[in-house]
């Protein structure tokens, strides 16, 4: 066993042949099984901190199951079973007795279909807060206010902060849920298609804020659509499943550029020209 | 495209010339977008569908007309409260007699609320809680054996609710608590168990209806199992399990058999978890087959009093699910 790369205290369970400063998740090596199934293999990925990563791919090639291991949100799925390393800021966040929850208030997530809880709007925001013990009035006032600015939400709904989340529409639902997720300050946002079932205002006031929010949460997004890509990320990482049945594979992982520009590998021009999927 | 295709000058040209088989002359066909008028609705058609719809409607009718008879006899039957008894005397009257002809209802009234709101609160609890079990916690295997075995408590017959009342509740209680054994506290006991399957079950279709997305999402901002539960859940199903808890207590206010083999059958006021009390079902039942003239009267009385309970027991269900819509 080589000797681990040790930049502080901690001793790490993995050999880790490099953790670089700027690598904010780590990952080497990931299997992934839904019961039977190799879903994902051999995926070794390094996230930039402060930067928007985009993940790029057909359907079913895996992408949304690689996110849900960064926050360990597949735990949730019976039969699910994860090989190899996934480092999140230097620990392995799969390793023993590590505890999900707390990794799941540092990375947020944000899902396809908009799902605020049937609650004031206020009340979702502050669901997070209040999680935390968070009870006084004017402190969970102020961090509702400026979790929905962050999300650019608030001059839509200052006035009506105490009608269900449920009421207003399917973006500024989407919004919400951003807005609920910065509410509790993760380092990380994760995005699984975040605007594919909203209005085109919406996905443009979504694609601001992840820019404007990007200095102080690493973004990871999951998108269909190339174009999304292109313009929101600094990094993309492409994904394929080539043979139905088979583990899906990350293909090429580069800067957004680069990748869109000068693509190394043959199926990545294939498929940002167009060619299939 | 298969070996023997030719191909076709310009003008022959159709899409699928395999579907096609051999070529038609165009020529001699009608062009493809001209389509063929629409068919009419057919007579029969007409008559069957007109059928169904009033079928479906007469058997609607049958419900509501069952219950508009059934108020109309029982209060018809009851009106007699009023002068042969006196409306006040009777709801009102904490003594019955019949021997001295005093037809006071307070106590069973009085015994009617304590054992249903006794037996919701040991069994409203346990009922949400085994929903709460089976719909967020139990894996598919835990489920498999608990579900059916809710659902099997709910058909067994409540005389046999009774008989186990009677043989092993009211002896234990007699044991702990002194007394005969037979009084509101077996029928709590008794009751509540009665009363899970329905709460239970419709609570548990209340949680299923949550869509999994807000779990998801609460999970995810790092919500532990029980906060997921006790904050996002529960207040999402709240009027769905609000609903169960008071459909629960028209069953336990209308049971009638286990309760009459196990509150005692005193018509005398609650004084004591372990003191023999009656019921309004219980009281109906005991008088029903020997009563006659006031006393018969008193008894219809009591039924349109229940059946003005459990009236107002729907109304709340619906007035709290309206409110709830809108909040």
């Amino acid at each position: 066993m080589t000797p681990a790369t040790v930049h502080d205290s901690t001793v790490y369970t993995v050999p880790l042949v490099a953790v670089a400063d700027e690598t904010l998740f780590f990952v080497r090596n990931l299997e992934f099984f839904y019961g039977d199934f190799h879903a994902l293999t051999n995926v070794s990925l390094d996230i930039h901190p402060k930067a928007i990563t985009a993940l790029i791919g057909p359907s079913g090639c895996g992408k949304s199951t690689f996110l849900r291991c960064l926050d360990r949100m597949n735990d949730l799925i019976a039969g699910t079973k994860v090989e190899g390393s996934v480092l999140f800021s230097g620990s392995d966040i799969y390793g023993p007795g590590v505890d999900p929850v707390d990794l799941r208030r540092r990375v947020g997530m944000i899902f396809q279909q908009p799902n605020p809880f049937p609650q004031s709007i206020y009340d979702n925001v502050a669901y997070g807060p209040r999680l935390q013990g968070i009870r006084k009035k004017s402190e969970l006032d102020e961090i509702v206010e400026d979790s929905l600015k962050r999300a650019n939400l608030w001059k839509e709904v200052k006035d009506i902060l105490s009608k269900n989340g449920l009421a207003i529409s399917g973006g500024q639902q989407q919004r919400l849920c951003i807005a609920r997720v910065l509410a509790v300050e993760p380092d990380v946002l994760l995005m699984d298609e975040p605007c594919s079932a909203i209005d085109p205002t919406s996905v443009q006031k979504v694609e601001d804020l992840m820019a404007e929010i990007k200095e102080e949460v690493t973004t990871i997004i999951v998108t269909h659509n190339m174009q999304q890509a292109a313009r929101v990320s600094d990094y993309t990482s492409f994904f394929l499943q080539e043979v139905a049945g088979e583990p899906a594979v990350l293909v090429e992982s580069g800067k957004t550029n680069d990748l869109f520009t000068n693509p190394q590998d043959k199926r990545t021009e294939d498929y940002i020209t167009g060619r299939f999927g | 495209m298969s070996a023997a295709y030719t191909p076709q000058p310009l003008t022959q040209q159709t899409l699928h010339p395999e579907d096609e088989g051999p070529f038609p002359d165009l020529a001699q066909t009608q062009p493809r977008h001209k389509t063929a008028a629409l068919t009419l609705v057919s007579r029969a058609t007409q008559i069957k569908e007109r059928g169904l719809l009033l079928l479906f409607f007469a058997c609607a009718i049958v419900a509501v007309l069952g219950v508009v008879l059934i108020f109309a006899f029982v209060a018809y039957q009851a009106s007699g409260v009023f002068p042969n008894i006196g409306f006040l005397k009777f709801i009102t009257g904490t003594k019955w007699s019949v021997a001295h002809s005093q037809f006071g209802v307070v106590p069973f009234i009085v015994g009617s609320v304590v054992v249903t709101i006794g037996a919701l609160a040991i069994g409203a609890p346990l009922a949400i809680m085994t929903a709460l079990f089976l719909s967020e916690v139990a894996g598919p295997r835990a489920r498999a054996v608990i579900r059916p075995a809710v659902e099997l408590l709910a058909g067994i017959p409540s005389v046999v609710y009774g008989f186990f009342g009677v043989t092993v509740v009211a002896p234990l209680v007699a044991r702990l608590f002194g007394g005969a054994g037979f009084g509101p506290l077996t029928a709590w006991i008794v009751l509540s168990i009665m009363i899970v399957p329905t709460i239970a079950m419709l609570s548990e279709d209340a949680l299923d209806s949550i869509p999994m997305g807000i779990r998801e999402a609460s999970f995810a901002m790092g919500a532990t199992q029980w906060q997921t539960i006790y904050k996002v859940v529960l207040p999402a199903a709240k009027i769905g399990i609000i609903d169960a808890v008071i459909l629960g207590m028209g069953r336990a206010i209308g049971e009638t058999m286990a309760v009459l083999m196990i509150v005692g059958n005193a018509p005398q006021m609650f004084a004591g978890l372990t003191k023999p009390i009656a019921t309004l079902t219980s009281q109906i039942v005991l008088g029903m087959s020997y009563a006659a003239d006031d006393f018969r009267t008193a008894l219809f009385g009591m039924a349109a009093l229940l059946f003005l309970i459990s009236m107002c027991l729907v109304l709340i269900v619906r007035l709290l699910s309206r409110t709830g819509k809108e909040g």
